[in-house]
């Protein structure tokens, strides 16, 4: 057992677990965080994925005492005083989603690759999304919303 | 509507449901006025169609509320196909509220009518309709209670915005809540209401955006996992290495050392417990076990003859004219054989469930397309009565049929009993693949001819295992014969209804072998199928498509890699055209898609066009990568790393004609995918003049085509 400390979504959280045990349980178990969302157990499809330290995990993968001394986000923590982050408000307008259980992981995905590339092209969207999955068929609605964010956080820059 | 149109599924185990009585339902619910389903009556077509009657119940349609919202209550759930959309626009029209004012609730077993469940793109043509019903219901008793307020005859009166208006003098109203206040006012359907004619709608018929997206953007959209219980424990269950494998013994001492873990046995039932998901899962694995495989050796190659010699039944679907005749008259005779592979449906959400039980009432919500199958299913396997048991489905990430089943739900119910504390059970990704039933594997044989002008004079269709769904042609052919093959269980693991059940794998056949013929004649392919059609209604759409696309004519393989497939699904008509690039590799890169569609009235033009491009995005998988690997029971893909399914790289450009039609609505959510095979296939001959018979049509395969 060790005892770690993250920021999560802004929140100091001190928590005692077992060293073997990956974020994604913690999160939605210990921290009863269920908007990251359980997929593959093996990393491939991306619907757990988080921010840490403003990178995107697969937190299926990624053992939780690494989380220690960093700053977790998950979707839970991207809207802001209630003011929705406009990668959030643009999945919306452009209905980006349909089962919606994919959506967290492509949301903190597009997030990530916004900050590494904050005017990407539709190929370098492509490149930076590939390895999250949705059944549903999104993916060509999520180009589109990821560069209709990209442009509102320009404008607001 | 014959049955057979929809799905092959089995629902003669459906028994009569009771839910809640009519007093705790609307104790549970609180007042104002409620429109009551009654016995055989609005459901009638869904039920005959499963060829029995439709069971007693009395849950209510519709709650006009005392603050004046609405509850909409539908035993439909919504995994993301976007019903949860299109109902309250065809009930707000019908009631005069405003959109925003109705409220759902949906998949509730003791809340809402009995409902056979969410498939076959059923909703909107059988569940709406009795829905308008009870609306226009609701309107005439509001317009009746107005009158009485007012102190006007209801022929002065009209509804509007969820208010009664005098209709000479808009001043004088009173809005629904008014006149629910402190009313509990039932009505019960007996005699079918008029309802509105679609050209008064106006709210069907506009766009409208998601309903559940912001839920679903912040996290809080709760999926079956996501309920939490006090002292809840979640399970991992012992799998065997395949399926139908025998548990002969099993050594649990290891798992039973890691500490608050619990094992639990009932016969071949063997699962740990734990109140965290991480430690069953690493406790299960510590489980020692032997089994007795099962004997079947077939394996994702030898399928197709074992399909072919298992094959002991057969059916005509339908028939004209005389097939010697035919052979006398063409002046071409083509013979191929088509095949497709087991799919799996491999919604990003696996299978799960957690169930509660409180004294004899046992509670489950899961991931499910048929809650009340599931209400009968657990009854029977907990030895309670069927209305004891609740189903909840909360948001399903994803279904496409492969949740119609819910094996969860009853492990959950189970293990529930057996330790007495609320239990989850989360599939893995390899279980969810153990347990799939799959698209199953098929094959189609054709013989056709075709005469020296090009006209189609023999059509000898038969399919194996894939069923009849899509399998009549409608092309004018004056010597024809359809014909379905079946018998025993040639399959070595389960399989079911994978969106648009059969269609994937008639439309796949029908249309490459017209193709076929098109080439063959020296005819562009969408002439020689304009030449060889009388029904305008594909007519129409072959041309909407053609239009959209920029479709100019040239013999196949012309070296552009166009493709073009029609079909028809669930009332709907739809016409592809797609552009192809196929690499040295023989790596294939849909450049664009394009789907005419004929739904009839289309109810939200928006929700049409996100299950035109799921169908078209998903279809792209079962056309180029998607197949099962296995060698008897045991099923060689566990993941996403080995079973590909459509990634961002392929999505190509789609573009989407919603053809405007007055007609009643037909599907939605499944159409769209059932000419992916078709067109992708003919796109590659085009490309390439390549020809591929077998689905999915992987590199390999096109290579050896092209050799």
């Amino acid at each position: 057992m060790e005892t770690i400390n993250f920021q999560l979504n802004d929140k100091p959280v001190e928590i005692t677990i077992d060293d073997a045990r990956m974020l994604l349980w913690v999160l939605r178990t210990d921290l009863e965080l269920t908007g990251t969302r359980f997929g593959c157990g093996e990393g491939i499809c991306g619907a757990c994925t988080v921010l840490v330290d403003n990178y995107p995990v697969r937190s299926c993968q990624f053992p939780a005492v690494n989380a220690d001394g960093k700053e977790i986000v998950t979707i839970e923590g991207l809207a802001k005083n209630g003011e929705l982050h406009p990668l959030q408000k643009a999945f919306m307008s452009h209905d980006a989603l349909q089962c919606g259980f994919c959506t967290s992981g492509m949301i903190l995905t597009a997030y990530s690759l916004l900050l590494d590339n904050p005017e990407p092209t539709r190929e370098e969207i492509i490149e930076g999304m590939e390895d999250n999955l949705c059944r549903c068929g999104s993916y060509g609605r999520i180009i589109k919303a990821v560069q209709t964010a990209a442009q509102e956080m320009k404008e607001a820059r | 509507m014959k049955e057979k149109e929809y799905l092959d599924l089995d629902f003669s185990d459906i028994k009569t449901p009771f839910t809640l009585n009519r007093r705790e339902f609307i104790k549970a619910v609180g007042g104002g006025i409620f429109i009551f389903l009654t016995i055989g009556d609005p459901l009638d077509a869904e039920a005959q169609r499963r060829g029995g009657r439709l069971p007693t119940d009395f849950n209510a349609f519709l709650q006009i509320k005392e603050d004046g919202r609405v509850n909409c209550f539908t035993g439909k759930i919504e995994m993301g196909q976007g019903v949860i959309n299109s109902i309250p626009q065809s009930l707000a029209d019908e009631l005069d509220v405003p959109l925003d004012s109705v409220d759902m609730v949906m998949g509730d077993t003791d809340l809402c009518p009995w409902d056979m469940g969410t498939f076959g793109s059923m909703t909107t043509r059988f569940f709406v309709p009795p829905l308008r019903e009870a609306a226009a219901e609701a309107r005439a008793v509001l317009i009746e209670l107005a009158a009485e307020r007012l102190e006007l005859p209801v022929e002065k009166l009209r509804t509007e915005g969820g208010a009664v208006i005098e209709k000479n003098n808009s001043k004088n109203r009173v809005t629904y809540a008014q006149l629910t206040e402190g009313k509990r006012i039932e009505r019960h359907l007996e005699e079918k209401p008029p309802v509105k004619d679609f050209l008064e709608f106006k709210i069907v018929g506009k766009p409208v955006l998601r309903r559940d997206s912001l839920e679903k953007v912040t996290g809080e959209a709760k999926f079956a996992g996501d309920i939490r219980l006090p002292g809840m424990l979640y399970a991992k269950i012992l799998r065997p290495p395949a399926y139908g494998a025998r548990l002969k013994s099993v050594d649990t001492s290891a798992a039973e050392k890691i500490e608050g873990v619990k094992v639990v046995r009932d016969g071949d039932l063997v699962a740990v417990l734990h109140t965290l998901p991480d430690v069953a899962e690493k406790a299960v694995s510590k489980i020692k076990a032997d089994y007795d495989l099962p004997e079947s050796d077939v394996d994702d190659k030898s399928i197709f003859d074992h399909l072919l010699k298992t094959a002991s039944e057969s059916n005509i679907e339908a028939n004209g004219g005389d097939l010697e005749e035919g052979r006398e008259l063409s002046h071409h005779i083509f013979e191929e054989k088509y095949l497709n592979s087991y799919v799996a449906h491999a919604p990003i959400e696996n299978h799960t469930a957690i169930a509660n039980i409180e004294g004899n009432k046992v509670t489950v919500w899961a991931s499910t397309q048929a809650p009340f199958r599931v209400k009968d299913q657990v009854a029977e396997a907990l030895g309670v009565s069927a209305e004891n048991v609740r189903i909840i489905a909360p948001f399903v990430g994803g279904g496409f049929g492969g949740k119609t089943r819910c094996q969860q739900g009853i492990e959950a119910a189970r293990l529930a009993k057996l330790t007495g504390k609320p239990v989850q059970v989360a599939w893995g990704r390899a279980e969810e693949f153990l347990y799939d039933t799959f698209r199953p594997a098929a094959v189609v044989k054709i013989t056709s001819g075709i005469t020296d002008d090009g006209k189609i004079s023999l059509w000898d269709y038969g399919v194996y295992y894939a069923g009849g769904r899509g399998s009549q042609q409608f092309y004018d052919i004056p010597h024809h014969r359809t014909m379905t093959h079946s018998g025993g269980y040639p399959h070595p693991f389960g399989t079911g209804a994978w969106r648009a059940p059969a269609n994937n794998t008639n439309t796949f056949a029908r249309e490459s072998q017209i193709d076929i013929m098109a080439a063959k004649a020296g005819i562009d392919p969408l002439e020689f199928r304009l030449k060889n059609l009388k029904n305008n209604q594909v007519i129409r759409i072959l041309k909407a498509a053609a239009d959209k696309f920029g479709w100019t004519p040239a013999k196949g393989p012309s070296g552009r890699g166009y493709g073009i497939a029609c079909g028809t699904d669930a009332g709907t008509w739809v016409a592809h055209m797609a552009e192809v690039e196929v690499n040295d590799d023989g790596h294939v890169q849909v450049k664009r898609v394009v789907c005419a569609q004929d739904m009839g009235l289309v109810v939200n033009p928006q929700g049409a066009k996100l299950q035109v491009e799921g169908c078209i995005i998903m279809g792209l998988g079962y056309a180029l990568s998607e197949e099962v690997h296995f060698k008897g029971g045991e099923i060689l893909d566990t993941n996403f790393d080995t079973y590909q399914i459509t990634r961002f790289s392929w999505t190509p450009e789609i573009e989407t004609v919603l053809i405007e039609s007055d007609a009643p609505p037909q599907g939605g959510g499944e159409p769209a995918i059932i000419c992916m095979g078709g067109v992708i296939a003919n796109a590659i001959f085009d490309a390439t003049g390549a020809r591929l018979y077998q689905l999915p049509m992987t590199p390999d395969r096109i290579m050896q085509a092209r050799r």
